[in-house]
């Protein structure tokens, strides 16, 4: 296998450890559980973590699409509850770590503790990109209890790198042992990756790492996530098939094999998670992840990619435009959690088109 | 009728806000200003509206010659657990907008009528304020089985307490959605939206129903629309943005009908930007309340 390019390029400066140079969460069972409607099965979940731990992947992050208590009217409720799945991939893997994703304003203390006790054992806590500070509670109790912890600043591509990273700091403050850029609209571009990885790097030094979590809805999954790794992140996430939110997330499989390319090590047996893609995770998808007009409208106009099956919903409920309900969303400044408004923007445009028939 | 007088404990936005509010009330008269630091504009302003402001607390409004006949309590859960007692001994009775919840919680268009006669009530959350009226207003129509409420203000609006104790709002909304909303079982969820111009606060309630409901859904809205009517009595701001909307029961509402209500909250613009209706409607609600205490 030959280094691609510069080889002085592909050297990485931080690494996660002596023997990984990056380290992969999978995220297919919590971000994919959007695409799913939240209808996993107990058989699914421990058939997809059973041939993912296999080829190696580190981590596989298990929670309902919208973090613990995320099971409601507003988000969709889970057919499997999420503390079961929890419970069931914590037994099945034999190598992998599980984790949890929980959103302060959502999810409560009682919740982690809940995860914890089902053998969660890394706690991933999820704010908009400049609410950090809600979510100082739940590190101090998640480190207190001995949890791994990792935060995820959403929407990043909303804020400059300056702001992100005073965010990130009060984060690593409050006890977050590793920060994340999440582009949960797929709405950030190659450098302005890099650059926000790179004010992170800077502000917290030592004390923490970064991570990357991209979406596709601009077809940058891959190359963001080289963009990130290059710019100093050593976590990153992405979902076999792209199964997640939105056009879904970087493709996991496509992302190891580019990383065997730049012989950056990641631990996980690309053959192997070639074969589980197609033999295991494909099945349990209700359909492919695509780029299409809504998604591309996602990352176009900033919009939250657990948005669109919602949009969709509510585009068929009232008989509009689902791209436009999109839009709208993004013109509104919508964030992540805000589903509801989709119903009445939806109920706008309802009479708008009333109005002028 | 000569009306009761108050002191606000706490001169920071909510108290000054509240001010104004009771400076206007027929049945309460502000005569105190109450704080801790002597540089706080809040009590500057207290006493250019000719209010007798201090800043060394609690222990001083109590040693004065004349109490109030209230108190309203705009600083935080620990301090007004703290003072909770001494207000009592004292005979001041008190409507705490911190989340102490040291006495009954109180929705004024829902069970104001309750609590009249009660020595200290709780105004709970702002969320709880703006939603648990239309759970409420379902609920006396048929049972529901389970409510949740999402609740979107401006980040601006949203204060440390708030932010370091964001689970304490959840769970403090949810069991008021139940216990006064009339819920079987509450959730409550809050987003801090950054958004700039800020976002007027937004609430969405959505109620499950028998699936019967479906076909008769005139008494719901109705009583929707009534118990809206009520809340902007005390609350001119509080809006109706569409109309209640039903979904057929289905595998997605677990086989119930679904009932959502759309409501936005605009602040009367007191002192506090018309935006954070959220921290107007705790205001506006306590004021009510306590009028209600005055009155009983």
């Amino acid at each position: 296998m030959t280094v691609l390019g510069d080889p002085a390029l592909n050297r990485l400066e931080r690494t996660w450890s002596d023997e990984l140079d990056i380290r992969l969460t999978d995220t297919c069972l919590r971000d994919g559980s959007h695409h799913k409607r939240h209808q996993f099965t107990a058989d699914e979940v421990r058939s997809v973590v059973a041939a993912l731990d296999d080829a190696g992947v580190p981590v596989l992050e298990v929670t309902h699409g919208d973090g613990l208590g995320g099971s409601s009217f507003n988000y969709g409720f889970s057919r499997t509850p999420e503390q079961e799945l929890i419970k069931i991939a914590a037994e099945t893997a034999q190598r992998a770590r599980i984790a949890f994703l929980m959103l302060p304003g959502v999810g409560t203390k009682d919740d982690i503790r809940a995860a914890q006790g089902n053998g969660g054992s890394i706690c991933r806590i999820a704010t908009h990109c400049t609410e950090a500070d809600t979510s100082e509670q739940h590190f101090t109790l998640a480190r207190g209890l001995g949890l791994e912890t990792v935060g995820f600043l959403m929407m990043s591509h909303s804020q400059p790198p300056e702001v992100l990273a005073k965010q990130a700091r009060i984060m690593v403050d409050a006890g977050c042992q590793c920060v994340y850029v999440v582009d949960s609209a797929g709405a950030l571009i190659l450098e302005g990756v890099a650059d926000r990885v790179a004010a992170i790097v800077t502000e917290v030094g030592a004390e923490a790492t970064v991570g990357f979590h991209g979406h596709e809805n601009l077809d940058l999954g891959c190359a963001n996530t080289v963009m990130a790794v290059r710019a100093g992140a050593t976590q990153i996430d992405g979902s076999v098939r792209r199964f997640g939110a939105g056009a879904g997330n970087t493709p996991l499989e496509a992302f190891v094999g580019v990383c065997d390319k730049l012989r950056w090590r990641t631990g996980v047996d690309f053959m192997k998670l070639l074969d589980a893609s197609e033999d295991v995770v494909g099945p349990a998808m209700p359909e492919e992840c695509r780029l299409d007009r809504m998604t591309m409208m996602m990352g176009y106009a900033g919009v939250y990619s657990s948005f669109l099956k919602h949009a969709g919903n509510a585009a068929e409920r009232y008989g509009v435009s689902g791209a436009r309900i999109l839009q709208m969303a993004g013109e509104r400044k919508l964030i992540g959690g805000q589903e509801d408004q989709l119903i009445d923007i939806a109920l706008e445009l309802r009479a708008e088109q009333d109005a002028h028939a | 009728m000569s009306k009761q007088t108050a002191a606000i404990i706490g001169p920071g936005n909510i108290g000054t806000d509240l001010m104004y509010k009771l400076l206007r009330s027929g049945r309460i008269e502000p005569r105190w200003m109450i704080g801790v630091d002597p540089e706080s504009p809040g009590l500057e302003r207290a006493k250019e509206h000719g209010l007798d402001a201090s800043h060394e607390g609690v222990d001083w409004l109590l040693k004065q010659d004349e109490l109030p006949d209230l108190v309203f309590e705009a600083t935080s859960a620990a301090v007004h657990r703290a003072y909770a007692p001494r207000y009592a001994e004292a005979g001041i009775r008190a409507v705490d907008l911190t989340p102490a919840a040291v006495g009954p919680a109180v929705i004024p268009a829902v069970n104001g009528d309750e609590h009249g006669r009660a020595d200290n009530v709780n105004m709970i959350t702002c969320g709880g304020q703006a939603t648990i009226p239309m759970v409420a207003a379902v609920s006396r129509v048929t049972p529901v089985s389970y409510a949740e409420i999402v609740a979107s203000v401006a980040s601006l609006s949203a204060g440390p307490g708030t932010r370091q104790n964001i689970d304490e709002f959840t769970r403090t909304t949810a069991t008021g959605v139940e216990t006064i909303g009339g819920a079987e079982t509450g959730k409550a969820i809050i987003i801090l939206n950054p958004a700039e111009p800020p976002m007027i606060m937004r609430d969405t309630i959505f109620c499950a129903v028998g699936p019967e409901v479906y076909e008769e859904q005139d008494a719901v809205a109705e009583s929707v629309h009534r118990m809206v009517a009520a809340v902007q009595q005390y609350v001119p701001g509080y809006r109706l943005l569409q109309d209640p909307q039903f979904d057929p029961p289905s595998a997605q509402t677990r086989g119930q009908t679904k009932v959502s209500v759309f409501i936005e909250v605009e602040g009367a613009g007191d002192f506090l930007p018309p935006y954070s209706g959220n921290l107007d409607i705790m205001t506006a609600a306590a004021t009510r309340a306590g009028e209600g205490m005055a009155a009983a």
